[in-house]
């Protein structure tokens, strides 16, 4: 196969490629997909040059096939991010993050008399209230999240 | 009407029906409050009160109102005599007096406490009030002596005065009563305006708003005068903070020749003066008592 002229990395034989990433948030989805882990092969290119969006970041990763519920938490930060799972070199499917109405577990409230930043047994839950710029209302505190302190936690 | 709410936790969780309907039923038990007639509607159940934080008049009136309907009550009145100082968490305390009653009160300093004590235990949850976050309870008292008064509450004018920045009681108001068609008027010093993200709510639910820091430019146009007590702890500078408060004072003279009422959620310290509390002004005693009728509505539609 011959790989596409424009990525600077070499192809993956089977596994994710996470493409159109705002730039410099590569980092970002990473935390929230748990990696760096003792399994997959990961690569990162950040700065790309894009027609489409002047410059992007582009992750990926060897050996994994993304949950859908995985991909829509990158939806967060990089709102514009493609998934392609690659079987064999070969795409075998392409589609974008998707915000989900409700997010949890994977933000910090970020006010500090929330009963989540406490000692109690519980995971942090977010409805979305706008997805374009992201704001989240805190489920249990009903505190308005918006989107620069959202980045500003991973 | 079937009430559907399983659990009283923030107001933004109810509709219009939902509060007439309760402010219907409180109607018919505040013959029971005022001790004209008895109940045993709710005889042989208990409701467990934890309050983590001091409160009298939320405490005792959701005590009376339980005791007014033939149940009793269990639990404590500050955390210090719970297993809490021993280290408890908060989920294991609430499992175990869910299990030993019909219904739980709560009140705790942080945000959202009701909400994940409901999410739970199987018993329904009602909050007391959530650190600076939602106190519904007091908000349909609110309501109710508005209604009790004017006989409705749609097409009144409404003025909320104070600390509208940090004040739970006026936040919870404000979204309830954008529910309503009323006026309302945000009467503040700039450093405690109502936060951008109720404005912004509540522009999108079509209310009516206007914000002034000078009570005098709407006084005039103000069936009920809300007002809420400006801490002194919001001002570094005392200076400052003496010349708010002496603009956000409320007196017998400023009220002369108006048909205003006062309310206020109480405490009060200074910020109405004891020349208004036996005029035809200050109704904040009235709305103190109606707490009870308000709370054993809730009690019947929620304890079965």
């Amino acid at each position: 196969m011959k790989p596409p002229k424009e990525l600077k990395v070499k192809p993956i034989k089977n596994g994710t490629v996470i493409d159109h990433i705002t730039a410099n948030k590569a980092l970002s989805v990473l935390k929230i997909l748990g990696i760096p882990n003792q399994k997959n092969t990961v690569t990162i290119a950040m700065n790309v040059q894009s027609p489409e969006m002047n410059s992007k970041d582009i992750v990926k990763i060897e050996g994994r096939e993304l949950a859908t519920n995985e991909v829509d938490k990158i939806a967060l930060i990089a709102p514009n991010a493609t998934i392609n799972i690659i079987r064999d070199y070969e795409i075998v499917e392409k589609g974008k993050v998707n915000l989900l109405d409700e997010i949890s577990g994977i933000l910090k409230c970020p006010n500090p008399n929330c009963i989540t930043n406490t000692n109690e047994p519980m995971i942090t839950r977010f409805y979305v209230i706008e997805k374009e710029p992201v704001s989240l209302r805190c489920y249990y505190c009903e505190r308005i999240m918006e989107q620069s302190e959202i980045e500003s936690q991973f | 009407m079937a009430f559907n709410q399983k659990d009283i936790i923030s107001i933004r969780d109810f509709d219009k029906k939902d509060i007439e309907y309760i402010l219907k039923i409180a109607v018919k038990m505040e013959p029971i409050a005022r001790s004209k007639q008895s109940s045993d509607i709710l005889f042989g159940k208990l409701l467990g009160m934890l309050f983590y934080e001091p409160s009298t008049r939320t405490r005792l009136s959701f005590e009376a109102a339980m005791k007014r309907l033939g149940g009793s009550t269990v639990g404590f009145a500050e955390a210090g005599t719970s297993s809490a100082t021993k280290g408890e968490n908060l989920t294991d305390t609430v499992r175990i007096v869910g299990d030993y009653s019909d219904a739980v009160v709560i009140r705790h300093n942080k945000e959202g406490t009701a909400r994940f004590v409901a999410d739970m235990v199987d018993v329904p949850v009602i909050n007391a009030g959530d650190g600076a976050g939602q106190h519904p309870t007091q908000t349909l008292l609110d309501l109710f002596t508005m209604k009790r008064i004017f006989g409705k509450i749609d097409d009144l004018h409404i003025s909320l005065l104070g600390d509208l920045k940090y004040g739970r009681t006026v936040h919870s108001l404000a979204y309830a009563l954008a529910m309503f068609n009323v006026d309302v008027n945000f009467v503040s010093p700039r450093e405690l305006k109502m936060p951008n993200e109720i404005l912004h709510d509540l522009g999108k639910s079509g209310v009516e708003v206007y914000e002034t820091d000078d009570i005098k430019e709407v006084l005039n146009k103000t069936d009920i005068l809300y007002v809420t007590r400006i801490q002194k702890e919001r001002f570094p500078d005392p200076q400052e903070y003496s010349r708010i408060k002496g603009a956000y004072t409320i007196d017998s003279k400023l009220l002369e020749g108006t048909d205003v009422i006062v309310m206020h959620p109480l405490p009060r310290v200074d910020e109405i003066s004891h020349d208004v509390d036996n005029t035809k002004y200050g109704k904040y005693f009235e709305q103190a008592f109606y707490g009870v009728p308000v709370r054993m509505a809730l009690l019947k539609l929620l304890i079965r």
